[in-house]
């Protein structure tokens, strides 16, 4: 293999343009891998470990363009990085910039703002929240990668001025029926939501709506906010706040395990609360504190299905599974080795959700973000097991869009698990909404046939069992993903917890063996 | 802590949007204000530029 590289000094472009010249030079023939980023210290880290090292690199800034290319020949890599002006030029020419470029002209041109989205490199978060705050504006910080101190000394700020900060790393928030971020389009209602976990809260409020009910505000407060440096203070700001909303009737909060001190505050609010609540912590069972006033859940679907039994309406029948009569023929496809699942998600609570449900029922399971510290593998290696990938881990995501935005790792990924000839299902997590890929599921459908047919070459079949986050009103056209997946013989469910139940169903048919198929 | 009457929750919202685009257009659909700030990291980047900048403001 040839490598090579270029830099473009002063010229600062965000990641969905620098993810749309990557996907026009990896598509070159002959070309292996390309690496398209903002020079900063992490992603000259980045490039050296793959190889890609030199004086201008090292001289380069986070304000110059770095463009590697790995190829098969010299000339291939030549031949790449030679058509990366062409690549820069066609593809600004349909962006028009404006010539607004700091939070200072963006205020002078709105100075009535009342809320700032940041969607910038994680190092500069601080600053420019900083200057946010002192405008007056709540903050929706969608950047990860923010140093926990400046998060703290954010909130901080915010809480002493009522402004909320919904982040770092924060991917959704409905406020007064507006979708921030990754938001479905959910109709409002009476329900409140309140969480650290982006993927959570689309789940939640999905189903809400999906069950005919409506949110009134979702509160994403960023994945930190509950570990105790942090000490939920977005969580406990919010809380506040749907407490005192006239349309609020019902406040359910979803997360992952809390720091213990944190956790404990949060229950004492949480019990102290006027309005009914549902709290729903995936991971670990801790204790639940019966006979408080507080409604456990679970699972997303329990939280959901509690909701809205509190606001006084009737659940809803959830949407059967579409084929839990199929445990027969799909186990009976199966050949001997087949005995695991492997499970590559988008959303990182969900990949934690399906490591929950299959602990609870007694599989081991592994993954590189383990709910048990033991099942910890390294998310580049092959997998072994059960083992459950959460594609969005920072590991990932470094010099990359997520995948709920950039297909292409998964993709990678699901050729790779379908060929081991251990496998015998592959769950897959697929969520619509704002911002998210214009097509989840085409963008890695390609994958999932090929392997399928390259399953089907040597010896059983794969099952491939997806779930899929959405609404008819997001922007993806629901019917048309499920239809997708319909047709390449995935079986999908509305939930990640049906999907990753109706594994355990095919795993535990015969009701045996916990590891895998008992033999047939 | 008591609500003020200008809370985020009961007021129309009027966006500041730094970085990217998409999401600025995807307000827009919702039918909200917003303004696109196409941001660049200031002072080209340099932390110690920056920092003298911030202390002159």
């Amino acid at each position: 293999m040839a490598s090579g590289y270029a830099v473009r000094p002063n010229r600062y472009y965000d990641s969905v343009f620098l993810m749309g010249v990557n996907q026009r030079l990896a598509r070159l023939p002959g070309v292996g891998q390309t690496a398209v980023l903002m020079a900063s210290e992490r992603n000259k880290e980045l490039l050296a470990e793959i190889g890609i090292e030199g004086d201008e690199v090292r001289a380069a800034g986070p304000n110059d363009l770095l463009v590697a290319v790995i190829a098969d020949s010299p000339a291939i890599v030549e031949a790449a990085l030679a058509g990366l002006d062409d690549a820069l030029q066609t593809l600004q020419a349909g962006t028009a910039l404006s010539d607004l470029h700091t939070f200072e002209d963006g205020l002078r041109a709105e100075p009535g703002a009342n809320l700032a989205v940041l969607t910038i490199p994680g190092g500069y978060v601080y600053r420019e929240a900083l200057l946010a705050l002192e405008a007056g504006l709540n903050v929706f910080i969608f950047s990860s990668n923010v140093p926990v101190e400046d998060e703290l000394r954010l909130k901080q700020h915010a809480r002493e001025r009522n402004l909320l900060v919904m982040g770092p790393d924060c991917g959704t928030s409905i406020l007064n029926g507006v979708g921030l971020g990754f938001a479905n389009a959910v109709r409002r209602g009476t329900i409140g939501a309140i969480g650290p976990s982006g993927t959570g809260l689309q789940e939640f409020t999905c189903q809400i709506h999906n069950a005919g009910l409506g949110i009134s505000h979702a509160i994403g407060t960023g994945s930190h906010d509950l570990a105790d440096e942090i000490g939920a203070i977005t969580s406990l700001m919010a809380l506040e706040k749907l407490e005192a909303d006239p349309r609020t009737d019902v406040i359910a909060v979803i997360a992952k395990p809390a720091g213990p001190t944190t956790r404990t505050r949060l229950v004492e609010r949480l019990q102290a609360c006027k309005k009914p609540v549902v709290a729903c912590v995936i991971g670990p069972s801790g204790p639940r504190q019966a006979g408080s006033e507080i409604s456990w859940a679970n699972t997303i679907d329990a939280a959901a299905e509690a909701a809205i039994r509190l606001s006084g309406k009737r659940t809803a029948p959830t949407a059967g599974p579409d084929g839990l009569q199929t445990v027969g023929p799909i186990r009976a496809a199966w050949a001997p080795q087949q005995r695991y699942v492997r499970g590559l998600f988008a959303g990182g609570t969900l990949c934690y959700q399906s490591q929950q449900i299959l602990i609870d029922a007694g599989l081991e399971v592994h993954s590189n973000a383990p709910l048990d510290p033991a099942g910890r593998v390294d998310p580049f290696h092959a997998a072994r097991g059960h083992t459950l990938i959460d594609m969005g881990d920072e590991v990932f995501t470094l010099g990359r869009l997520h995948p709920m935005i950039d297909g292409s790792l998964r993709r990678e990924r699901i050729v790779r698990e379908s060929v081991d000839p251990s496998v015998a299902i592959l769950l897959l997590d697929f969520i619509l909404g704002r911002n998210a890929s214009p097509t989840p599921v085409g963008d890695v459908l390609e994958a999932v046939v090929e392997g399928q047919e390259l399953r089907s070459k040597t010896a059983g079949r794969l099952a491939v069992i997806a779930s899929i986050c959405g609404t008819e009103e997001d922007p993806q056209d629901l019917g048309h993903q499920l239809e997708l997946l319909r047709q390449a013989g995935v079986l999908v469910f509305h939930s990640n917890a049906r999907a990753t139940s109706f594994c355990l169903e095919l795993l535990k048919a015969d009701g045996g063996d916990s590891h895998g198929p008992a033999a047939r | 802590m008591d609500q003020r009457p200008d809370d985020v929750l009961d007021q129309p919202l009027v966006v500041i949007n730094l970085g990217l685009k998409g999401f600025a257009e995807s307000l827009e659909q919702q039918g909200v204000e917003v303004v696109q700030v196409d941001w660049i990291p200031p002072a080209g980047g340099d932390a110690e530029m920056l920092d003298l900048l911030d202390e002159l403001l």
